[in-house]
């Protein structure tokens, strides 16, 4: 039965990806009192995007070929590990909150190599910009994973859940630090408003589009879709994480549906934020992103002492 | 087993002395000599393997010319885990050899290479088998001075001959620390014994065990690299040949984390204080730190490559460093734990940094180009090269589903769980936190400047000219290459057998097995509820997704049409490769925030219409530490110099007066 949920739950994960990245631009655009297009926009444009002719540079390798398949991959591996309305899954086992992060970094490591593969400037550039969104990012996951970790004495996403729902944990302080701290990791990683700009064509300020300029049809396709994946499962990873009320842990109709519409309240609210939040600030200066990620990193210090001096006590 | 360690010493000592009678016959003498070192590393191999299987041990005596001083060698699961990381790399080593030698059979002694070769490789197994302080020191010097003189292999050039000069000088420093160690040790044992068993047993006060310690640590540190007794490091691996810089890099350095974990746990297991824990975590949080920060900055691969060296020195201490702390703390499980996660960073690192330097030495070979700025575009013209390099890349970026992953994730694992454990010591907890973290970012820059590396090697246009003529190499050296790329996944995907292998060394050394080790897939470092890890399901899961959305891609949309393009040009024109990014440009961002770690000299000058930048970029050690030392020294020997008078009568007068001292202060 376990299997069949985890199925379920990747195919999710996969399917509405798209969706929620579409009402994500929605609800900006209405924010901004713009008139918005479909939330099903993402799904035109990956089917667009697939029947299109595709071009490829003629300085490429390989290596740009077959790296948005690695990306595209390992970000659906990764869903099939994460709970999403039901506590336990299938793979659960397999990897834990640290192999995650080294799975984001793996994808990372081809995106960026495919960028320096097209021989131009912009895919450098965006290369050594994305390399150094996540010198400072990924630290700071280490440090919330850690202090998590310290809380729940485990690294396993569903023990990590478990333990949280048991103990009402979002109530401790620390818990609410390393929220905090990793909301705004959230932000870098998934190249959101103030550190990215996911609208933006323009070279002073891209990252993750300067990358995969020279992209296009089904390889610009797979890593769009990788990325509304990546922005998903983050969002996901938050709530479980650190407010994981409501999700189902036994398996009946009741719990589940009573946690899918907990999940999708939650969604609402973090798109709601994010967008508050993406309408309100403006893009930081390169230069500035890591102060960002030096603050989520301090916060995440002090959620450790905190942890120790209040709440071991 | 006993005649077969003889015979693998003994091989590469005969291979040694052999390559001397054949110098007039450089071919065969370079097959000969290839084959007898193949031959001794994979007697390396089983004898090291066969140890770790069986547990049990092979001792020797031999009987030396002094009287009551026996030479002892032993090969216990400690060392013959060491022997099998020598084992893997000489073997791989022996099918490169003979190809990359190829270049010097003109104009270079191969037989002064192979013999000097040789005798390196035999002090490093000679060091590994000692069991007493006399063999262990003779064995050490045998290692160091015969890889001085690899070192100083290229002595046409005068800079080569200073760096080699300069990891003598520091060797020799790191050896005399040493035997001070070892001289407090034996003062304290009853009979004066030298052997490492009657020391472990000696009754020492904790201030002399303090003593012994640190200078054991700086010792050893010097021989390894740690930051700031690192120096030598950048200098000598650059200019030895590549193979031997692969042996150096991938093997020394671990001979000497071996005498240091011998020093610490095995012989001073007993005592242990937190301090050293706490000291050895900080240095190993500062080399990995500040290693990958400077290997970041660098240009010439070989010398990138050493520094990496330095970092991963630093993950192996840190690994060192919690198992110290967890051991004195009470928890034998997670000492063992960090203990293994450290020594498998030590196979891993041999293995995928012998590989990069075999690589960096077919680039080397074919296009006679050290610096990254001047290649570019490899993979076209070398794939199989570069396809081993990225494997080598990936592995040493700690990304999964290599080998290098395995271990950090494991140092990882223990560094939790010892807080976890640890919660109401709140210092070392946040100690532990913050070099958790950086160790994170040690890896992070590691993937930054891999991606820089392989990017700006085999990614992109060519730079030069000189890259039309590469092409992959020699069958032999293909074959070490390919053979070193394999290892790194098989230690990625089956990592549980290395821990039953390891599990065996901290059953002797701390006296705990680790658990669940029976397993072949999961990785258990405590219990499932913890953590566990399967590489060989994840693996399969992300195959078939790539697989899988390839295939189907493939049939819904054939007809889409697929073609070559230019890449866009912004409507200028014409794409060459100045445009690309360099591997100044790409760290840039890097150097602008991390600035206060070097000493970054910049300089724009316009001449005429011309724009001319310089950047220099140094270490800030060798600044302040080592120049003032340097000034120092040379002031103390200007004054000194006054003594020398040049008359053979005062000099004997300086004698008379220091025999009198000497027997003043024997009596």
């Amino acid at each position: 039965m376990i299997w069949a949920i985890t199925l379920v739950q990747t195919l999710l994960f996969i399917i509405i990806a798209p969706l929620f990245t579409g009402i994500v631009k929605w609800t900006k655009c209405k924010l901004q009192n713009r008139n918005a297009p479909s939330i099903l926009q993402p799904y035109f444009n990956l089917n667009k995007l697939f029947r299109k002719e595709v071009l490829i540079a003629t300085t490429t390798s390989s290596i740009f070929k077959f790296a948005p398949y690695i990306i595209f991959s390992i970000n659906v591996f990764i869903c099939m590990t994460v709970p999403l309305f039901f506590v336990s899954v299938f793979m659960g086992r397999v990897i834990d909150v640290i192999v995650i992060m080294g799975l984001f970094s793996l994808a990372r490591f081809f995106l960026t190599l495919s960028g320096m593969d097209t021989g131009t400037a912009f895919g450098g550039m965006g290369a050594s910009r994305e390399m150094l969104i996540s010198t400072f990012a990924e630290p700071v996951l280490l440090i919330i994973f850690f202090a998590l970790s310290m809380v729940t004495m485990s690294t396993n996403l569903t023990m990590i859940i478990k333990y949280a729902v048991f103990h009402n944990l979002w109530l401790q302080p620390s818990i609410m630090l390393l929220a905090f701290s990793f909301i705004l990791v959230t932000l870098a990683e998934t190249g959101r408003v103030p550190v990215d700009n996911p609208a933006t064509h323009l070279e002073l300020t891209m990252i993750h589009e300067a990358m995969i300029l020279e992209y296009s049809g089904r390889y610009l396709a797979l890593i769009e879709w990788a990325a509304q994946i990546k922005l998903l499962l983050y969002a996901v990873l938050f709530f479980n994480l650190f407010f994981p009320l409501g999700i189902a842990q036994d398996l009946n109709w009741i719990d589940i549906s009573f946690s899918i519409l907990i999940l999708i309240l939650k969604l609402m609210a973090f798109i709601i934020a994010i967008c508050v939040s993406e309408s309100g600030l403006a893009k930081l200066r390169l230069f500035r992103a890591p102060y960002l990620l030096n603050l989520s990193f301090i916060l995440g210090l002090f959620a450790v002492l905190m942890h120790i001096i209040i709440e071991v006590r | 087993m006993k005649i077969l360690l003889f015979l693998v010493v003994l091989t590469v000592l005969f291979s040694s002395v052999l390559s001397l009678v054949l110098h007039c016959f450089p071919r065969v003498l370079k097959t000969t000599f290839f084959s007898l070192l193949g031959i001794s590393g994979f007697g390396a191999c089983i004898a090291g393997l066969s140890v770790l299987i069986t547990h049990q041990n092979i001792s020797y005596q031999l009987c030396s010319a002094f009287p009551g001083l026996s030479l002892q060698f032993i090969l216990d699961p400690l060392s013959g885990f060491f022997l099998t990381i020598i084992g893997i790399i000489v073997i791989s080593i022996s099918w490169y050899g003979p190809g990359y030698l190829r270049e010097y059979e003109k104009d270079k002694s191969i037989a002064l290479m192979s013999f000097f070769t040789g005798l390196f490789v035999s002090g490093m197994y000679l060091v590994l088998l000692a069991n007493d302080v006399f063999s262990f020191m003779v064995a050490w010097e045998l290692m160091s001075v015969s890889s001085y003189f690899l070192v100083a292999y290229h002595h046409e050039n005068m800079a080569n001959c200073q760096s080699a000069f300069l990891y003598l000088l520091m060797a020799q420093v790191g050896s005399v620390l040493i035997l001070f160690a070892f001289g407090i040790l034996i003062k304290f044992s009853d009979s004066g014994s030298m052997n490492f068993l009657d020391l472990h047993f000696i009754k020492i006060s904790s201030d002399w065990a303090n003593l012994a310690f640190f200078l054991a640590f700086f010792g050893f540190g010097m021989k390894t690299g740690i930051i700031p007794l690192h120096v030598w490091l950048p200098q000598a691996h650059p200019v030895a040949p590549s193979h031997i810089s692969a042996l150096m890099s991938g093997v020394m350095l671990k001979i000497a984390v071996y005498g240091f974990i011998r020093f610490t746990f095995g012989i001073l297991g007993g005592i242990c204080c937190l301090q050293w824990g706490i000291t050895v975590l900080i240095f190993g949080v500062i080399s990995s730190l500040l290693g990958v920060l400077y290997a970041l900055m660098q240009h010439n691969l070989k010398r990138l490559l050493a520094y990496h060296s330095v970092e991963n020195i630093g993950i192996i201490f840190i690994g060192l460093g919690l198992s110290l702390i967890a051991m004195k703390t009470g928890n034998p499980l997670l000492a063992s734990l960090g203990l293994a996660a450290a020594l498998y960073h030590c196979i891993n690192h041999a293995i995928f940094k012998s590989l990069l330097f075999l690589g960096a030495g077919v680039i080397l070979q074919q296009s006679r180009e050290h610096n990254l700025e001047r290649m570019g575009g490899l993979i076209k013209r070398m794939p199989y090269t570069a396809w081993c390099f990225l494997i080598g890349c990936i592995s040493i970026s700690a990304l999964p589903p290599f080998n290098g992953f395995i271990s950090e994730w494991l140092i990882f694992q223990t560094a939790f769980q010892t807080s976890v454990f640890l919660k109401n010591e709140f210092v070392i907890v946040i100690l532990i936190a913050i070099a958790a973290s950086l160790l994170a970012l040690t890896a992070v820059l590691a993937a930054t400047c891999f991606v820089k590396v392989y990017g700006v090697i085999f990614l992109g246009q060519e730079r030069t000219s000189n890259m039309s003529q590469v092409r992959d190499p020699l069958f032999g050296m293909c074959l070490a290459m390919g053979f070193l790329s394999i290892l790194c996944l098989m230690f990625g995907i089956f990592p549980t057998i290395i821990m039953s292998l390891l599990s065996v060394i901290s059953l002797q050394l701390i006296g705990v097995q680790l658990p669940n080790t029976l397993d072949v897939f999961w990785l258990i470092p405590i219990t499932s509820k913890i953590s566990s890890y399967n590489s060989i399901f994840f693996l399969i899961g992300i195959l078939t997704i790539g697989l899988f959305s390839y295939f189907l891609i493939r049939i819904c949309f054939k007809r889409t049409k697929i073609s070559m393009v230019n890449p866009w040009d912004c409507g200028f024109g014409g794409i060459n490769s100045c445009m690309q990014y360099t591997a100044t440009a790409f760290v840039m961002p890097l150097r602008r925030i991390f600035k206060f770690t070097w000493n970054v000299i910049e300089k724009t000058e316009k001449i005429n219409s011309d724009i001319s930048y310089q950047l220099h970029i140094q270490d800030w050690i060798w600044q302040y530490i080592y120049i003032p030392i340097e000034y120092l020294s040379l002031d103390v020997a200007n004054k000194l110099a006054k003594l020398q008078g040049g008359n053979i009568r005062i000099y004997l007068v300086y004698e008379f007066i220091i025999l009198i001292l000497l027997l003043w202060v024997v009596t």
